[in-house]
């Protein structure tokens, strides 16, 4: 009976990893619920605060903020890319890298440097080595970022723009659309983009206080970081509802493996059976 | 009487949001009461106690700062979540500036932890195979 008890050890060996498997989804499928409902619950103050930032592109202001102005030329870019700390997430990180990439060579062929900040472990070891300079990383964020992990970091890359060193800053993230989809996205942060809002189009101003600068840094700041924060829990969300597909797939692939090795594991007993038996068979006709 | 829709967010979740008659917001250069139809205004907001008026009786929250976007028929207030200060911003980024100096660094060196620890990993199942392997041998 050839190869049988080392059929036997395999099964074992993949019932084990499939019992693993099954055990990440579940615990994955409880995460993404909580990570569901942080992103539903942040979301609110990212709405309002892009609603109030479409209410200012309507403000016709003596101060303009640099925030809002569009630099003539743009020759460094920022781009803050969000992943995940961990692995085992099917195609999450590698689908953003991917596309991150694209547009890396896009600006790249123009003539316009980048430098990235990365949270996530992921993307800090992915984008050291591609000769990028790093300006800050954040890691081991954990399941439930605080939003106050978030401003060190985003406060290097807005001295960065104050002081002039880059153009231009956006984040990268996976957006969640569902369960099953996640879409890897590029948002621009400064100079703001503004949206479109009905009825805004006449002559009007803020009352600013204490002053329009005071006011309106500590409002786009918080309109920055809102929106960084919103990527990170979404990428969060993203990472668990992605894991747990990859995960559910990786037991059914296992589920199939067992089940392929069992027909040969069966095929080879019932083959080593006729084998004795013609054998016998033989062996008693020869007599 | 008119009134005007208020509402209160906080990075991780929503403080209050409906109908009043009128707020008062701790700003920065002392308290704001708004009524409906007020002036367009934005404000910087100190820690301290919002109070919301509304038909059924006064409401009160704490923010520990933000920013307060009044329109004449709405008013947004930004709580924050997170304590601000700039000297605590400031060690934050030098942090964060330390951690890429670091990564950069290991870089070059060709060590990364993150790949030792995979490596680290897959060695530990193996033994762990090998070990499960012989018990049942014996």
């Amino acid at each position: 009976m050839a190869g049988g008890k080392e059929i036997r050890t395999q099964i074992a060996s993949i019932k084990n990893t499939q019992k693993i498997t099954s055990a990440m989804e579940m615990v994955a499928a409880s995460k993404m619920k909580k990570a569901q409902n942080r992103m539903t619950a942040s979301r609110p103050y990212s709405e309002k605060i892009i609603k109030v930032i479409g209410h200012l592109a309507y403000v016709h202001s003596e101060f303009e903020h640099p925030y809002m102005k569009k630099a003539d030329t743009v020759k460094r870019i920022g781009i803050i890319i969000i992943s995940s700390d961990r692995g085992l997430c099917g195609g999450l990180n590698t689908n953003l890298f991917r596309s991150l990439l694209k547009t890396m060579a896009d600006y790249q062929a123009q003539g316009v440097e980048i430098d990235i900040c990365t949270i996530g472990k992921k993307a800090t070891s992915f984008f050291k080595n591609t000769g990028l300079t790093i300006k800050s990383v954040l890691t081991d964020l954990g399941d439930a970022p605080h939003f106050d992990d978030l401003l060190g970091t985003v406060k290097v890359m807005l001295d960065a723009y104050d002081a002039g060193e880059i153009q231009q800053l956006s984040v990268a993230y996976n957006r969640f659309e569902n369960t099953m989809t996640q879409a890897p996205t590029i948002t621009q942060l400064v100079p703001m983009v503004a949206g479109e809002v009905e009825g805004m189009n006449h002559h009007w101003d803020y009352l600013y206080e204490p002053d329009a600068q005071e006011a309106l840094s500590a409002l786009l700041i918080r309109y920055i970081e809102a929106l960084v924060y919103q990527g990170l829990v979404e990428n969060i969300a993203c990472e668990q509802s992605s894991r747990m597909i990859a995960m559910n797939s990786a037991t059914d692939n296992a589920g199939d493996m067992v089940k392929d090795l069992e027909l040969v594991y069966n095929k080879a007993r019932q083959a080593a059976i006729t084998q004795e038996i013609s054998e016998i068979v033989s062996g008693a006709a020869a007599v | 009487m008119s009134s005007m829709y208020v509402d209160i967010v906080s990075a991780t979740e929503s403080l209050y949001s409906g109908e009043a008659k009128c707020v008062f917001a701790p700003a920065s250069t002392g308290e704001l009461g708004i009524y409906p139809k007020h002036m367009a205004l934005l404000s910087v907001l100190k820690p301290g106690e919002v109070r919301i008026e509304t038909e059924s009786g006064i409401q009160s929250i704490y923010v520990s700062g933000g920013v307060v976007e009044v329109q004449p028929d709405t008013v947004t207030i930004f709580s924050d979540t997170a304590i601000r200060a700039n000297d605590l911003d400031e060690s934050k980024a030098l942090e964060a500036k330390q951690r890429a100096e670091e990564a950069m660094t290991n870089a070059e060196g060709g060590q990364d932890i993150s790949a030792t620890q995979a490596a680290l990993a897959e060695s530990m199942a193996q033994l762990q195979m090998i070990a499960k392997m012989r018990s049942k041998k014996i």
